[in-house]
């Protein structure tokens, strides 16, 4: 589904934030990208939403090589991948109804499957009861879960998650990953960026770990970090 | 935010609308110029025969942009000569003989192209010497062509100082509208999609402001108009152009331009916010 090979990136003349990443995640997978601050986490995921060019390397979704595409083809990579991030990014003046609605409005989906498919979703991620309010109404947990909402309403095969539970209590962080959860087993392949310790010990999935831009562990139902202590 | 925009698209329209009516009173006076002197005259040899003349006029019908010929005889000429120095005729009553030559008067077409019909004309039989009033054309053409240019230029500086306001005014719309435009990107919204409602806002803004600006100028020109066009044709014998007869290109033209401006200047505003 995700390929990188020997990616590398340079943000500026001496600032490398990837050194020759290689990995493969197949469809259908739940896959941890863990690291502290800095390891390079979010750059490679800005690399796959095509936020930020790639330096040197290839990398490919669903087989087709994306290192380099023209301006206007990147919003059709990014309708393969839904997005969310650790400040879930709503609109404050459009309700929960009208903020997931609108991702379809954007891909020019029919109103018709507009109005069938949000409510679906929405009571997928358990938020029917709250369609009509505003984002500010909301606790974190739900707000994140309207952003998960958004990120899957038009079906893309891939989600990416970037410390989604970064700015939630443990409770809530649990409910925002069963959701997750639920979303994998219907096969969507999913990565998580985190540095949750406890939760990514708790779900034993395949785990990518980097550390100052390189990968230094691949694990199937691994751990957030190795027995054995960092020297 | 609006008002700012629509207020500096009205000026420069405004400003436009006076070097236009400027540009197009030139016009005016160039064809009016024209039309007064589109007369060629050839002067004829003393006494020649009718076979002679008849070849003459046949020649001449036959070249292209020419719409008349007229004989004149030398009687008409003094005559007419008399008619125009009106109360200093009496000058010409001391004459013995009629010095004047007889003529034929050819009317063309378009003066500014008579050149070759001329140097056509000298060559003929009976042919003394052709007169037309080439130099006085010219130099208002000429005059006239500076004013176009000049216009044209300033109103390309004009139109490049307004899509720079516009489009820092709008600017100002999209940057706090950056939030959602960063979120319909990572929707995999296309750069058009987005553009769309800001180019219309854009479009909008250059309407309004046309329409205000149309509006000044067409009262405030029909003002000087009324109150000068006596005098200015009093002093300097020509006609301003008549506000009626502008309307419509004004209307036409500050609405293009406007709604022009509007669009490029969301265009430019939004380059920036785009590249996400
Ligand atoms: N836009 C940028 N310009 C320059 N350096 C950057 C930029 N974004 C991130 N970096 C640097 O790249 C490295 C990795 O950052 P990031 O991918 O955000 O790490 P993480 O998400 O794992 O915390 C850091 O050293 C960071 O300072
Ligand atoms: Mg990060």
């Amino acid at each position: 589904m995700i390929k990188f090979v020997n990616i590398c990136k340079e943000y500026k003349a001496g600032v490398t934030a990837l050194y020759n990443i290689n990995t493969e995640i197949d469809k259908g997978e739940f896959v941890f990208l863990v690291g502290s601050s800095g390891a390079g986490k979010s750059t490679l995921i800005k690399l796959l939403l095509k936020e930020e060019g790639i330096t040197s390397g290839k990398m490919f979704l669903n087989n087709k090589d994306i290192t380099w595409v023209p301006n206007r083809r990147i919003p059709y990579i990014r309708r393969q991948i839904g997005v969310v991030f650790q400040d879930f990014r709503l609109l404050p003046n459009k309700t929960i109804y009208e903020n997931v609605a609108f991702a379809m409005e954007i891909v020019g989906a029919h109103p018709k499957e507009i109005r069938r498919r949000v409510p679906m979703i929405l009571s997928m991620v358990d938020l029917s009861r709250k369609a009509g309010s505003y984002p500010d109404q909301l606790s974190g947990g739900e707000q994140q879960r309207v952003s998960i909402a958004r990120a899957i309403v038009n079906n893309p095969p891939v989600l990416i998650a970037d410390e989604p539970t970064g700015n939630l209590d443990p409770d809530t962080a649990g409910e925002i990953m069963r959701v997750l959860q639920d979303i994998n087993n219907r096969g969507t392949t999913i990565l998580m960026a985190t540095h949750a310790k406890d939760i990514v010990n708790s779900m034993k999935k395949r785990v990518i770990a980097l550390e100052g831009g390189r990968l230094v562990r691949d694990e199937e139902k691994g751990g957030y970090s190795v027995e054995i202590p960092n020297i | 935010m609006g008002a700012a925009s629509i207020t500096s698209i009205s000026a420069v329209l405004l400003i436009l609308g006076v070097v236009l009516i400027l540009v197009l009173s030139i016009n005016n006076v160039v064809l009016d110029t024209k039309v007064k002197f589109d007369e060629i005259e050839v002067f004829l040899e003393d006494d020649l025969e009718s076979t002679v003349l008849d070849n003459i006029e046949d020649k001449v019908k036959g070249q292209t942009g020419v719409i008349s010929i007229m004989f004149r005889s030398k009687d008409q000429a003094l005559a007419l000569m008399k008619e125009e120095w009106g109360d200093e005729a009496y000058l010409l009553e001391g004459l013995d003989t009629n010095p004047l030559p007889d003529s034929y008067v050819v009317k063309v077409n378009d003066i500014e192209f008579a050149e070759n019909l001329v140097n056509t004309i000298k060559t003929l039989d009976g042919v003394e010497e052709v007169k037309y009033y080439k130099d006085i054309i010219d130099k208002l053409l000429i005059f006239a062509g500076y004013i176009r240019f000049g216009g044209i230029v300033i109103i390309g500086i004009l139109v490049f100082i307004s899509v720079f306001i516009i489009s820092n005014t709008i600017k100002i719309t999209v940057s706090s509208r950056r939030r959602e435009i960063n979120i319909m990107k990572y929707v995999g919204a296309t750069n058009g999609y987005i553009r769309g409602p800001f180019i219309i806002e854009g479009i909008l803004f250059g309407i309004i402001g046309a329409a205000l600006s149309i509006g000044l100028v067409y009262f405030g020109y029909d003002y000087f108009y009324s109150s000068m066009n006596e005098k200015l044709y009093n002093l300097f014998t020509f006609y301003l152009v008549s506000p009626e007869s502008i309307f419509s290109d004004i209307a036409i033209m500050f609405g293009t331009i406007g709604a022009g401006i509007g669009a490029l200047g969301s265009l430019v505003s939004l380059k920036r916010f785009l590249n996400v």
